[in-house]
Protein backbone atom coordinates (compact mmCIF):
# COMPACT_ATOMS: atom_id res chain seq x y z
CA UNK A 1 0.00 0.00 0.00
CA UNK A 2 0.98 3.71 0.53
CA UNK A 3 3.64 2.94 3.52
CA UNK A 4 2.00 5.64 5.56
CA UNK A 5 0.94 5.86 8.97
CA UNK A 6 -1.32 8.62 9.06
CA UNK A 7 -1.93 10.14 12.56
CA UNK A 8 -5.44 11.81 12.91
CA UNK A 9 -5.18 15.18 14.90
CA UNK A 10 -7.88 16.59 17.38
CA UNK A 11 -8.45 20.33 17.94
CA UNK A 12 -10.47 21.88 20.03
CA UNK A 13 -11.65 25.56 19.73
CA UNK A 14 -8.89 26.12 17.39
CA UNK A 15 -5.88 25.09 18.62
CA UNK A 16 -4.86 20.98 18.54
CA UNK A 17 -4.57 19.03 21.92
CA UNK A 18 -1.78 17.91 24.42
CA UNK A 19 -2.82 14.17 23.39
CA UNK A 20 -2.18 15.24 19.57
CA UNK A 21 1.31 15.28 19.95
CA UNK A 22 1.72 12.14 21.77
CA UNK A 23 -0.14 10.75 18.97
CA UNK A 24 2.34 12.41 16.75
CA UNK A 25 5.47 11.02 18.81
CA UNK A 26 4.13 7.52 19.09
CA UNK A 27 3.71 7.28 15.07
CA UNK A 28 6.80 9.02 14.48
CA UNK A 29 8.35 6.29 16.26
CA UNK A 30 6.42 3.46 14.89
CA UNK A 31 6.96 4.86 11.36
CA UNK A 32 10.67 4.59 11.99
CA UNK A 33 10.38 1.01 13.45
CA UNK A 34 8.39 0.25 10.43
CA UNK A 35 10.42 1.78 7.79
CA UNK A 36 7.18 3.92 7.03
CA UNK A 37 6.28 7.32 6.24
CA UNK A 38 4.43 9.86 8.71
CA UNK A 39 1.43 12.22 7.65
CA UNK A 40 -1.16 14.08 10.09
CA UNK A 41 -4.52 15.21 9.09
CA UNK A 42 -6.60 18.02 11.02
CA UNK A 43 -10.21 18.93 10.20
CA UNK A 44 -11.61 22.03 11.36
CA UNK A 45 -11.42 26.12 10.50
CA UNK A 46 -8.20 28.17 11.42
CA UNK A 47 -5.96 26.18 13.75
CA UNK A 48 -3.31 28.17 14.97
CA UNK A 49 -0.75 25.41 16.14
CA UNK A 50 -0.52 23.04 13.49
CA UNK A 51 2.94 23.38 13.05
CA UNK A 52 3.87 22.19 16.53
CA UNK A 53 3.24 18.79 15.25
CA UNK A 54 6.41 19.26 13.19
CA UNK A 55 8.14 19.41 16.89
CA UNK A 56 7.05 15.70 17.03
CA UNK A 57 8.60 14.30 14.22
CA UNK A 58 5.30 14.36 11.81
CA UNK A 59 6.36 17.22 9.40
CA UNK A 60 3.72 16.19 6.52
CA UNK A 61 0.54 17.58 7.91
CA UNK A 62 -2.70 18.20 5.55
CA UNK A 63 -5.34 20.16 7.04
CA UNK A 64 -9.07 20.11 5.56
CA UNK A 65 -10.32 23.37 6.32
CA UNK A 66 -14.37 24.76 6.46
CA UNK A 67 -15.65 27.34 8.97
CA UNK A 68 -18.81 24.81 9.51
CA UNK A 69 -16.22 22.51 10.59
CA UNK A 70 -14.66 23.77 13.09
CA UNK A 71 -16.71 21.81 15.79
CA UNK A 72 -16.51 18.18 15.55
CA UNK A 73 -19.43 16.62 13.43
CA UNK A 74 -18.66 12.83 13.67
CA UNK A 75 -20.07 12.01 10.36
CA UNK A 76 -18.24 14.75 7.90
CA UNK A 77 -15.50 14.45 10.13
CA UNK A 78 -15.73 10.33 9.40
CA UNK A 79 -15.56 11.18 5.83
CA UNK A 80 -13.12 13.41 4.96
CA UNK A 81 -10.57 11.02 7.66
CA UNK A 82 -12.06 8.14 5.07
CA UNK A 83 -11.40 9.68 2.06
CA UNK A 84 -8.01 10.75 2.75
CA UNK A 85 -6.52 7.79 4.14
CA UNK A 86 -7.70 6.02 0.83
CA UNK A 87 -6.30 8.44 -1.08
CA UNK A 88 -2.96 8.26 0.33
CA UNK A 89 -3.63 4.05 0.75
CA UNK A 90 -2.76 4.46 4.68
CA UNK A 91 -1.45 1.39 6.14
CA UNK A 92 -2.04 2.30 9.49
CA UNK A 93 -4.40 5.00 11.55
CA UNK A 94 -3.56 6.51 15.08
CA UNK A 95 -5.57 8.78 16.66
CA UNK A 96 -5.80 9.60 20.82
CA UNK A 97 -8.83 7.71 22.72
CA UNK A 98 -10.51 11.01 23.72
CA UNK A 99 -14.09 11.45 23.35
CA UNK A 100 -13.35 12.40 19.55
CA UNK A 101 -10.71 9.46 19.23
CA UNK A 102 -13.03 7.15 20.45
CA UNK A 103 -15.79 8.28 18.40
CA UNK A 104 -14.96 8.34 14.77
CA UNK A 105 -11.74 5.61 14.90
CA UNK A 106 -14.72 2.91 14.77
CA UNK A 107 -16.62 4.59 11.84
CA UNK A 108 -13.44 5.20 9.86
CA UNK A 109 -12.53 1.87 10.52
CA UNK A 110 -15.15 0.22 9.04
CA UNK A 111 -15.26 2.15 6.40
CA UNK A 112 -11.47 1.16 5.47
CA UNK A 113 -12.13 -2.36 6.29
CA UNK A 114 -9.76 -1.74 9.38
CA UNK A 115 -8.81 -4.01 12.70
CA UNK A 116 -9.12 -1.61 15.19
CA UNK A 117 -7.27 -1.95 18.82
CA UNK A 118 -9.10 0.71 21.60
CA UNK A 119 -7.12 2.19 24.21
CA UNK A 120 -3.74 1.08 23.95
CA UNK A 121 -0.95 1.87 26.69
CA UNK A 122 2.03 -0.11 24.51
CA UNK A 123 2.49 -0.61 21.42
CA UNK A 124 5.59 -2.08 20.18
CA UNK A 125 7.23 -3.36 17.03
CA UNK A 126 8.11 -7.21 17.12
CA UNK A 127 9.39 -8.83 13.62
CA UNK A 128 7.81 -6.05 11.98
CA UNK A 129 4.56 -6.19 12.98
CA UNK A 130 2.58 -3.86 15.73
CA UNK A 131 1.88 -5.87 18.70
CA UNK A 132 -0.38 -3.76 20.95
CA UNK A 133 -1.28 -3.77 24.79
CA UNK A 134 -4.23 -2.68 26.12
CA UNK A 135 -6.51 -3.18 29.08
CA UNK A 136 -9.40 -4.77 29.25
CA UNK A 137 -11.72 -6.00 32.24
CA UNK A 138 -11.76 -2.47 34.05
CA UNK A 139 -7.38 -2.60 33.93
CA UNK A 140 -8.11 -6.46 36.01
CA UNK A 141 -6.32 -7.62 32.41
CA UNK A 142 -3.83 -6.17 29.80
CA UNK A 143 -4.43 -8.08 26.77
CA UNK A 144 -1.07 -8.72 23.94
CA UNK A 145 -2.84 -8.62 20.43
CA UNK A 146 -2.10 -7.58 16.84
CA UNK A 147 -4.63 -6.91 13.65
CA UNK A 148 -4.67 -8.92 10.69
CA UNK A 149 -6.35 -6.71 8.76
CA UNK A 150 -4.49 -4.92 5.23
CA UNK A 151 -5.58 -1.08 7.40
CA UNK A 152 -4.82 -1.11 10.93
CA UNK A 153 -6.05 1.34 13.85
CA UNK A 154 -4.93 2.30 17.11
CA UNK A 155 -6.13 4.92 19.25
CA UNK A 156 -4.01 5.45 22.38
CA UNK A 157 -4.64 6.38 25.91
CA UNK A 158 -3.82 9.80 26.52
CA UNK A 159 -0.94 11.03 28.93
CA UNK A 160 0.02 7.48 29.11
CA UNK A 161 2.89 7.90 26.11
CA UNK A 162 5.57 10.55 26.52
CA UNK A 163 6.06 12.83 23.72
CA UNK A 164 9.53 12.60 22.12
CA UNK A 165 10.75 15.84 21.14
CA UNK A 166 12.41 15.54 17.34
CA UNK A 167 12.13 18.59 15.25
CA UNK A 168 11.04 18.18 11.56
CA UNK A 169 10.17 20.53 9.20
CA UNK A 170 6.55 21.81 8.78
CA UNK A 171 4.70 21.57 5.30
CA UNK A 172 1.32 22.37 6.27
CA UNK A 173 -1.16 21.47 3.06
CA UNK A 174 -4.56 23.74 3.38
CA UNK A 175 -7.36 21.98 1.31
CA UNK A 176 -10.38 23.73 1.40
CA UNK A 177 -13.66 21.11 1.52
CA UNK A 178 -17.03 20.68 1.40
CA UNK A 179 -18.64 19.81 4.02
CA UNK A 180 -19.18 16.39 2.66
CA UNK A 181 -22.27 14.63 5.12
CA UNK A 182 -24.13 16.54 7.33
CA UNK A 183 -26.18 13.89 8.81
CA UNK A 184 -25.30 14.37 12.46
CA UNK A 185 -24.66 18.43 13.96
CA UNK A 186 -22.85 19.27 16.62
CA UNK A 187 -25.45 22.56 17.67
CA UNK A 188 -24.20 23.57 20.66
CA UNK A 189 -21.63 22.85 23.46
CA UNK A 190 -22.14 23.31 26.69
CA UNK A 191 -19.19 23.63 29.09
CA UNK A 192 -18.92 22.30 32.45
CA UNK A 193 -18.61 24.36 35.26
CA UNK A 194 -15.31 22.74 36.23
CA UNK A 195 -12.32 24.64 35.15
CA UNK A 196 -10.07 21.78 34.36
CA UNK A 197 -11.38 17.94 33.36
CA UNK A 198 -10.45 15.31 34.89
CA UNK A 199 -9.75 13.43 31.49
CA UNK A 200 -7.16 16.03 30.26
CA UNK A 201 -5.81 17.09 33.52
CA UNK A 202 -2.01 16.54 34.65
CA UNK A 203 -2.85 16.34 38.73
CA UNK A 204 -6.04 15.17 39.68
CA UNK A 205 -7.47 15.53 43.39
CA UNK A 206 -10.62 12.93 44.10
CA UNK A 207 -13.61 13.16 46.88
CA UNK A 208 -15.12 10.38 48.17
CA UNK A 209 -17.89 9.99 50.56
CA UNK A 210 -15.42 10.88 53.43
CA UNK A 211 -15.84 14.42 53.16
CA UNK A 212 -19.23 14.53 54.74
CA UNK A 213 -21.17 16.24 53.10
CA UNK A 214 -20.79 18.78 49.43
CA UNK A 215 -20.09 21.69 51.55
CA UNK A 216 -16.94 19.98 52.47
CA UNK A 217 -15.40 19.33 48.99
CA UNK A 218 -14.44 23.32 49.22
CA UNK A 219 -10.94 20.82 50.91
CA UNK A 220 -10.83 19.45 47.72
CA UNK A 221 -11.17 22.55 45.64
CA UNK A 222 -8.59 24.49 47.62
CA UNK A 223 -5.87 21.67 47.11
CA UNK A 224 -6.93 21.28 43.98
CA UNK A 225 -6.81 24.98 43.26
CA UNK A 226 -3.28 25.29 45.18
CA UNK A 227 -1.70 22.26 42.55
CA UNK A 228 -3.89 24.13 39.75
CA UNK A 229 -5.50 20.45 39.97
CA UNK A 230 -8.55 19.25 38.37
CA UNK A 231 -11.48 18.01 41.02
CA UNK A 232 -12.56 14.47 41.02
CA UNK A 233 -14.84 12.37 42.91
CA UNK A 234 -16.19 8.98 43.32
CA UNK A 235 -19.51 7.33 42.27
CA UNK A 236 -20.63 7.89 45.67
CA UNK A 237 -20.58 11.57 45.84
CA UNK A 238 -21.92 11.72 42.26
CA UNK A 239 -24.80 9.50 43.07
CA UNK A 240 -25.17 10.93 46.11
CA UNK A 241 -25.70 14.56 44.01
CA UNK A 242 -22.67 16.49 45.36
CA UNK A 243 -20.77 16.72 42.28
CA UNK A 244 -21.68 16.61 38.59
CA UNK A 245 -21.08 13.17 36.73
CA UNK A 246 -18.47 14.95 34.88
CA UNK A 247 -15.71 14.20 37.58
CA UNK A 248 -16.48 11.12 38.70
CA UNK A 249 -13.81 8.38 38.34
CA UNK A 250 -14.25 4.86 37.40
CA UNK A 251 -15.77 2.05 35.33
CA UNK A 252 -18.81 4.32 34.76
CA UNK A 253 -17.21 8.02 35.08
CA UNK A 254 -13.95 8.62 33.13
CA UNK A 255 -10.71 6.99 32.87
CA UNK A 256 -7.72 9.06 33.76
CA UNK A 257 -4.09 8.86 33.79
CA UNK A 258 -2.33 11.70 35.78
CA UNK A 259 0.89 12.57 36.56
CA UNK A 260 -0.79 12.54 40.33
CA UNK A 261 -3.57 11.03 41.85
CA UNK A 262 -4.83 12.13 45.17
CA UNK A 263 -7.46 10.00 46.63
CA UNK A 264 -9.17 11.85 49.57
CA UNK A 265 -12.05 9.69 51.89
CA UNK A 266 -12.45 7.33 48.96
CA UNK A 267 -12.20 3.32 50.08
CA UNK A 268 -11.26 2.62 46.15
CA UNK A 269 -13.63 0.58 45.39
CA UNK A 270 -12.25 -1.83 41.95
CA UNK A 271 -14.91 -0.04 39.91
CA UNK A 272 -12.99 3.02 41.07
CA UNK A 273 -9.43 1.93 40.78
CA UNK A 274 -10.80 0.75 36.93
CA UNK A 275 -10.71 4.76 36.37
CA UNK A 276 -7.28 5.62 37.87
CA UNK A 277 -5.05 3.01 38.51
CA UNK A 278 -2.85 4.04 35.56
CA UNK A 279 -1.88 7.28 37.46
CA UNK A 280 1.89 7.55 37.58
CA UNK A 281 1.66 8.47 41.47
CA UNK A 282 -1.29 7.62 43.54
CA UNK A 283 -1.78 9.66 47.40
CA UNK A 284 -4.20 8.10 49.81
CA UNK A 285 -5.57 10.15 52.07
CA UNK A 286 -7.77 7.61 54.46
CA UNK A 287 -8.62 7.02 58.13
CA UNK A 288 -9.33 3.44 57.53
CA UNK A 289 -5.91 1.80 57.57
CA UNK A 290 -7.31 -1.44 55.48
CA UNK A 291 -8.92 0.89 52.58
CA UNK A 292 -8.33 -1.27 49.57
CA UNK A 293 -6.70 2.27 47.90
CA UNK A 294 -3.54 1.85 50.46
CA UNK A 295 -2.80 -1.42 48.33
CA UNK A 296 -2.21 0.80 45.08
CA UNK A 297 -1.53 4.02 46.68
CA UNK A 298 2.88 5.28 46.61
CA UNK A 299 2.41 7.36 49.34
CA UNK A 300 -0.47 7.34 51.97
CA UNK A 301 -1.68 8.94 54.87
CA UNK A 302 -3.90 7.25 57.67
CA UNK A 303 -5.74 10.14 59.21
CA UNK A 304 -8.39 12.40 59.04
CA UNK A 305 -9.30 14.59 55.70
CA UNK A 306 -10.58 17.06 58.02
CA UNK A 307 -7.35 17.63 59.12
CA UNK A 308 -4.53 16.77 56.62
CA UNK A 309 -5.98 18.38 53.97
CA UNK A 310 -6.12 21.72 54.87
CA UNK A 311 -2.14 21.65 56.35
CA UNK A 312 -1.62 20.05 53.15
CA UNK A 313 -3.04 22.45 51.03
CA UNK A 314 -1.09 24.75 53.11
CA UNK A 315 2.09 23.10 52.58
CA UNK A 316 1.98 23.54 48.65
CA UNK A 317 0.97 27.18 49.16
CA UNK A 318 3.98 27.74 51.00
CA UNK A 319 5.88 26.13 48.30
CA UNK A 320 4.86 28.65 45.84
CA UNK B 1 -41.67 2.22 15.01
CA UNK B 2 -39.25 -1.10 15.96
CA UNK B 3 -36.81 -0.07 18.45
CA UNK B 4 -33.66 -2.03 19.37
CA UNK B 5 -31.68 -2.58 22.42
CA UNK B 6 -28.56 -4.20 22.08
CA UNK B 7 -27.43 -5.73 25.26
CA UNK B 8 -24.75 -8.06 26.36
CA UNK B 9 -23.70 -10.58 29.43
CA UNK B 10 -20.48 -9.47 30.99
CA UNK B 11 -18.83 -10.41 34.04
CA UNK B 12 -19.77 -8.65 37.07
CA UNK B 13 -17.41 -5.21 37.77
CA UNK B 14 -16.81 -6.66 41.30
CA UNK B 15 -15.92 -10.07 40.17
CA UNK B 16 -12.41 -11.58 40.59
CA UNK B 17 -10.43 -12.23 36.78
CA UNK B 18 -8.51 -15.06 36.21
CA UNK B 19 -7.00 -15.86 33.41
CA UNK B 20 -7.60 -19.71 31.42
CA UNK B 21 -4.70 -21.90 30.85
CA UNK B 22 -4.81 -21.36 27.19
CA UNK B 23 -3.69 -17.87 28.26
CA UNK B 24 -5.85 -15.82 25.82
CA UNK B 25 -9.24 -15.52 27.71
CA UNK B 26 -10.40 -15.22 31.25
CA UNK B 27 -11.56 -18.93 33.30
CA UNK B 28 -15.30 -18.34 33.47
CA UNK B 29 -15.37 -20.83 36.55
CA UNK B 30 -16.29 -18.52 39.51
CA UNK B 31 -17.55 -15.71 37.50
CA UNK B 32 -20.77 -13.91 37.39
CA UNK B 33 -22.19 -12.93 34.42
CA UNK B 34 -24.28 -9.68 34.48
CA UNK B 35 -26.35 -7.63 32.44
CA UNK B 36 -24.06 -4.92 31.17
CA UNK B 37 -24.07 -1.64 33.62
CA UNK B 38 -23.93 0.47 30.68
CA UNK B 39 -26.92 -1.42 28.96
CA UNK B 40 -29.52 -1.04 31.23
CA UNK B 41 -29.72 2.63 30.66
CA UNK B 42 -30.00 1.54 27.32
CA UNK B 43 -32.91 -0.79 27.71
CA UNK B 44 -34.60 2.08 30.02
CA UNK B 45 -34.42 4.86 27.19
CA UNK B 46 -35.67 2.58 24.78
CA UNK B 47 -38.75 1.53 27.00
CA UNK B 48 -39.54 5.37 27.69
CA UNK B 49 -39.16 6.25 24.08
CA UNK B 50 -42.39 3.70 23.27
CA UNK B 51 -43.90 5.07 26.16
CA UNK B 52 -43.53 8.10 25.18
CA UNK B 53 -44.70 7.37 21.58
CA UNK B 54 -47.73 5.60 22.59
CA UNK B 55 -48.91 4.00 19.81
CA UNK B 56 -47.96 0.22 18.58
CA UNK B 57 -43.98 0.66 18.62
CA UNK B 58 -42.39 -2.68 19.79
CA UNK B 59 -39.09 -2.32 21.48
CA UNK B 60 -36.61 -6.08 21.07
CA UNK B 61 -33.41 -6.61 22.51
CA UNK B 62 -30.78 -8.54 21.00
CA UNK B 63 -27.49 -10.09 22.33
CA UNK B 64 -24.80 -11.95 20.42
CA UNK B 65 -23.42 -14.98 22.42
CA UNK B 66 -24.45 -18.26 23.59
CA UNK B 67 -27.24 -20.12 26.23
CA UNK B 68 -25.79 -18.04 29.49
CA UNK B 69 -26.65 -14.43 27.88
CA UNK B 70 -30.49 -15.60 27.65
CA UNK B 71 -30.11 -14.65 31.51
CA UNK B 72 -29.48 -10.85 30.65
CA UNK B 73 -32.04 -11.14 27.94
CA UNK B 74 -34.79 -12.33 30.40
CA UNK B 75 -33.59 -9.91 32.57
CA UNK B 76 -34.70 -6.93 30.11
CA UNK B 77 -37.86 -8.70 29.10
CA UNK B 78 -38.58 -8.67 32.61
CA UNK B 79 -37.88 -4.73 32.39
CA UNK B 80 -40.40 -4.19 30.01
CA UNK B 81 -38.98 -5.54 26.57
CA UNK B 82 -41.49 -6.94 24.40
CA UNK B 83 -39.37 -9.74 22.71
CA UNK B 84 -35.62 -11.04 22.87
CA UNK B 85 -33.70 -12.02 19.91
CA UNK B 86 -30.32 -14.23 20.65
CA UNK B 87 -27.68 -14.11 17.89
CA UNK B 88 -25.62 -17.44 18.78
CA UNK B 89 -22.31 -17.55 18.07
CA UNK B 90 -19.59 -20.58 17.77
CA UNK B 91 -16.41 -18.57 18.36
CA UNK B 92 -15.47 -15.28 20.41
CA UNK B 93 -16.01 -12.35 18.14
CA UNK B 94 -14.13 -8.87 17.98
CA UNK B 95 -16.20 -5.48 18.00
CA UNK B 96 -16.78 -5.48 14.70
CA UNK B 97 -17.78 -9.33 14.23
CA UNK B 98 -20.69 -8.28 17.47
CA UNK B 99 -21.33 -5.05 15.27
CA UNK B 100 -21.72 -6.94 11.64
CA UNK B 101 -23.84 -9.71 13.83
CA UNK B 102 -26.06 -6.83 15.38
CA UNK B 103 -26.66 -4.64 11.93
CA UNK B 104 -27.97 -8.02 10.04
CA UNK B 105 -29.76 -8.28 12.76
CA UNK B 106 -31.22 -4.67 12.97
CA UNK B 107 -31.75 -4.51 9.24
CA UNK B 108 -33.62 -7.31 9.29
CA UNK B 109 -35.97 -6.68 11.90
CA UNK B 110 -36.28 -3.17 10.25
CA UNK B 111 -35.44 -1.21 13.34
CA UNK B 112 -34.92 2.88 12.65
CA UNK B 113 -33.86 3.71 16.06
CA UNK B 114 -31.61 1.81 18.07
CA UNK B 115 -30.21 2.03 21.87
CA UNK B 116 -26.94 0.40 23.04
CA UNK B 117 -24.80 0.53 26.18
CA UNK B 118 -21.81 2.90 25.72
CA UNK B 119 -19.44 0.20 25.86
CA UNK B 120 -19.28 -3.15 27.48
CA UNK B 121 -17.73 -3.79 30.78
CA UNK B 122 -15.55 -6.43 29.21
CA UNK B 123 -13.70 -5.30 26.94
CA UNK B 124 -14.11 -1.95 27.13
CA UNK B 125 -14.02 -0.77 24.00
CA UNK B 126 -17.13 1.49 23.43
CA UNK B 127 -17.17 1.22 19.67
CA UNK B 128 -19.67 -1.35 18.78
CA UNK B 129 -22.06 1.19 18.58
CA UNK B 130 -20.17 3.18 16.11
CA UNK B 131 -19.40 0.40 14.07
CA UNK B 132 -22.97 -0.79 13.79
CA UNK B 133 -23.76 2.83 12.35
CA UNK B 134 -20.97 3.03 9.80
CA UNK B 135 -22.24 -0.81 8.76
CA UNK B 136 -25.76 0.36 8.38
CA UNK B 137 -24.95 3.76 7.38
CA UNK B 138 -27.69 4.85 10.18
CA UNK B 139 -26.57 8.10 12.23
CA UNK B 140 -25.03 7.38 15.76
CA UNK B 141 -24.33 9.39 18.22
CA UNK B 142 -22.19 8.00 21.60
CA UNK B 143 -22.05 8.71 24.98
CA UNK B 144 -25.48 10.36 25.53
CA UNK B 145 -27.13 11.42 28.60
CA UNK B 146 -29.80 13.16 27.45
CA UNK B 147 -32.34 11.97 24.34
CA UNK B 148 -34.99 13.80 22.32
CA UNK B 149 -37.30 12.30 20.12
CA UNK B 150 -39.43 14.26 17.77
CA UNK B 151 -40.86 12.99 14.44
CA UNK B 152 -38.04 12.26 12.59
CA UNK B 153 -35.37 14.40 14.85
CA UNK B 154 -32.91 13.13 17.33
CA UNK B 155 -31.43 15.69 19.95
CA UNK B 156 -28.96 14.63 22.18
CA UNK B 157 -26.66 15.82 24.60
CA UNK B 158 -22.95 13.43 25.06
CA UNK B 159 -20.51 13.66 27.39
CA UNK B 160 -17.29 14.89 26.25
CA UNK B 161 -13.96 16.49 28.24
CA UNK B 162 -15.09 19.76 29.81
CA UNK B 163 -18.52 19.55 28.84
CA UNK B 164 -21.29 18.38 27.13
CA UNK B 165 -22.30 18.50 22.85
CA UNK B 166 -25.28 19.15 21.71
CA UNK B 167 -25.75 16.88 18.89
CA UNK B 168 -28.77 16.73 16.36
CA UNK B 169 -29.39 13.66 14.07
CA UNK B 170 -32.01 11.74 11.84
CA UNK B 171 -33.37 9.05 12.12
CA UNK B 172 -32.54 5.96 11.71
CA UNK B 173 -30.29 6.33 14.39
CA UNK B 174 -27.98 4.29 16.88
CA UNK B 175 -27.53 5.72 20.11
CA UNK B 176 -24.89 4.52 23.17
CA UNK B 177 -26.44 5.25 26.70
CA UNK B 178 -23.92 6.56 29.44
CA UNK B 179 -24.59 6.81 33.11
CA UNK B 180 -26.69 9.73 33.71
CA UNK B 181 -29.18 9.08 30.30
CA UNK B 182 -32.14 7.98 32.77
CA UNK B 183 -32.77 5.82 36.11
CA UNK B 184 -32.82 2.33 35.03
CA UNK B 185 -36.44 0.80 36.86
CA UNK B 186 -36.76 -2.30 38.72
CA UNK B 187 -38.39 -5.30 37.06
CA UNK B 188 -41.30 -5.82 38.91
CA UNK B 189 -42.50 -9.04 39.96
CA UNK B 190 -45.76 -9.05 37.11
CA UNK B 191 -42.67 -8.02 34.80
CA UNK B 192 -40.71 -10.92 35.73
CA UNK B 193 -43.89 -12.94 35.62
CA UNK B 194 -44.77 -11.55 32.15
CA UNK B 195 -41.18 -12.39 30.84
CA UNK B 196 -41.97 -15.78 31.31
CA UNK B 197 -44.37 -15.67 28.78
CA UNK B 198 -41.90 -13.62 26.31
CA UNK B 199 -40.18 -15.27 23.70
CA UNK B 200 -36.70 -14.84 22.71
CA UNK B 201 -36.09 -16.18 18.95
CA UNK B 202 -32.63 -17.85 18.57
CA UNK B 203 -30.71 -17.82 15.59
CA UNK B 204 -27.26 -18.41 14.22
CA UNK B 205 -25.40 -15.27 14.51
CA UNK B 206 -23.68 -14.28 10.37
CA UNK B 207 -19.74 -14.58 11.70
CA UNK B 208 -16.81 -12.59 10.01
CA UNK B 209 -13.50 -13.93 10.48
CA UNK B 210 -11.86 -11.96 13.60
CA UNK B 211 -9.32 -8.95 12.11
CA UNK B 212 -7.83 -9.16 16.12
CA UNK B 213 -5.58 -11.77 17.03
CA UNK B 214 -4.78 -11.86 20.90
CA UNK B 215 -1.98 -13.18 21.52
CA UNK B 216 -2.12 -13.21 25.24
CA UNK B 217 -3.73 -11.83 28.28
CA UNK B 218 -1.64 -11.04 31.31
CA UNK B 219 -2.13 -9.78 34.63
CA UNK B 220 -1.22 -6.22 35.13
CA UNK B 221 2.22 -6.42 36.83
CA UNK B 222 1.56 -5.73 40.56
CA UNK B 223 2.05 -2.75 42.47
CA UNK B 224 4.49 -2.37 45.27
CA UNK B 225 2.74 -1.90 48.38
CA UNK B 226 2.71 2.23 48.66
CA UNK B 227 4.58 3.80 51.94
CA UNK B 228 2.41 4.91 54.92
CA UNK B 229 3.90 8.23 55.56
CA UNK B 230 1.82 8.67 58.83
CA UNK B 231 -1.16 8.79 60.78
CA UNK B 232 -1.59 12.69 61.07
CA UNK B 233 -1.09 16.00 59.86
CA UNK B 234 2.63 15.54 60.91
CA UNK B 235 3.30 13.36 57.59
CA UNK B 236 2.15 16.42 55.21
CA UNK B 237 5.79 17.73 55.23
CA UNK B 238 7.25 14.37 54.24
CA UNK B 239 4.61 13.56 51.73
CA UNK B 240 5.38 16.77 50.03
CA UNK B 241 9.42 16.17 50.08
CA UNK B 242 8.07 13.14 48.51
CA UNK B 243 5.93 14.39 45.66
CA UNK B 244 8.79 17.17 45.26
CA UNK B 245 11.73 15.32 45.17
CA UNK B 246 10.80 11.64 44.60
CA UNK B 247 8.21 11.74 42.53
CA UNK B 248 8.68 14.86 40.53
CA UNK B 249 5.11 15.62 40.51
CA UNK B 250 4.97 18.72 41.96
C1 LIG C 1 -21.36 -1.30 37.92
C2 LIG C 1 -20.70 -0.39 38.91
C3 LIG C 1 -19.99 0.68 38.43
C4 LIG C 1 -19.36 1.56 39.33
N1 LIG C 1 -18.64 2.60 38.82
C5 LIG C 1 -17.97 3.40 39.68
C6 LIG C 1 -17.17 4.49 39.20
O1 LIG C 1 -17.11 4.79 37.99
N2 LIG C 1 -16.50 5.23 40.07
C7 LIG C 1 -16.55 4.99 41.42
O2 LIG C 1 -15.88 5.72 42.18
N3 LIG C 1 -17.31 4.00 41.89
C8 LIG C 1 -18.02 3.21 41.07
N4 LIG C 1 -18.83 2.23 41.58
C9 LIG C 1 -19.10 2.24 43.03
C10 LIG C 1 -18.03 1.63 43.87
O3 LIG C 1 -18.28 0.25 44.00
C11 LIG C 1 -18.03 2.27 45.28
O4 LIG C 1 -19.31 2.14 45.85
C12 LIG C 1 -17.64 3.75 45.32
O5 LIG C 1 -16.46 3.96 44.59
C13 LIG C 1 -17.43 4.17 46.75
O6 LIG C 1 -17.17 5.53 46.83
P1 LIG C 1 -16.34 6.12 48.05
O7 LIG C 1 -14.99 5.52 48.07
O8 LIG C 1 -16.43 7.59 47.97
O9 LIG C 1 -17.22 5.71 49.30
P2 LIG C 1 -16.97 4.61 50.42
O10 LIG C 1 -16.72 3.29 49.84
O11 LIG C 1 -18.09 4.76 51.38
O12 LIG C 1 -15.63 5.06 51.11
C14 LIG C 1 -15.49 6.20 51.90
C15 LIG C 1 -14.08 6.13 52.47
O13 LIG C 1 -13.84 7.30 53.20
C16 LIG C 1 -13.11 6.97 54.38
N5 LIG C 1 -13.39 8.03 55.35
C17 LIG C 1 -14.53 8.31 55.99
N6 LIG C 1 -14.41 9.39 56.77
C18 LIG C 1 -13.14 9.81 56.63
C19 LIG C 1 -12.38 10.88 57.19
N7 LIG C 1 -12.93 11.76 58.02
N8 LIG C 1 -11.11 11.00 56.82
C20 LIG C 1 -10.52 10.13 55.97
N9 LIG C 1 -11.19 9.11 55.41
C21 LIG C 1 -12.48 8.94 55.74
C22 LIG C 1 -13.62 5.63 54.77
O14 LIG C 1 -12.63 4.96 55.54
C23 LIG C 1 -13.85 4.95 53.44
O15 LIG C 1 -12.71 4.24 53.02
C24 LIG C 1 -19.46 1.35 40.71
C25 LIG C 1 -20.19 0.25 41.18
C26 LIG C 1 -20.81 -0.60 40.31
C27 LIG C 1 -21.57 -1.78 40.85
Amino acid sequence: MGNIILVILEQREGKLKKSSFETASVAAKLAKDLNLNVQAVAIGSEISNLDEVAKYGVGNITHFKNDSLANYSSSAYAAIVTEFAKEISADYLIVANTSYGKDLAPRVSVKLNAGCLIDCVKLEVSSGEVIATRPIYAGKALMDAKLKSAVKFFTIRPNVFKPVEESVTAEITTKDVDVPDTSTKVIDFKKAEGKLDVAEADIIVSGGRGLKTPEDFKLIEDLADALGAAVGASRAVVDAGWRPHGEQVGQTGKTVSPSLYIACGISGAIQHLAGMSSAKYIVAINKDKDAPIFGIADYGIVGDVFEIIPKLTEAIKSLN
Amino acid sequence: MKIAVCISHVPDTATKINIADNGKEIDPAGVTYIINPYDEFAVEEALTTKETLGDDSEVIAISVGNDKNKETIKKALAMGVDSGVLLKIESQLDSFGIAKALAEEIKAQGCDLVFMGKQSVDFDNQIVGQMTSAILDYSCISVVVDFKLDGQDITCEREIEGGKEVVAAQLPCIITAQKGLNEPRYASLKGIMSAKKKTIEEKSAVETESNTEVIGLKKPPAKNPGRILGTDSSAVHELVRLLREEAKVI
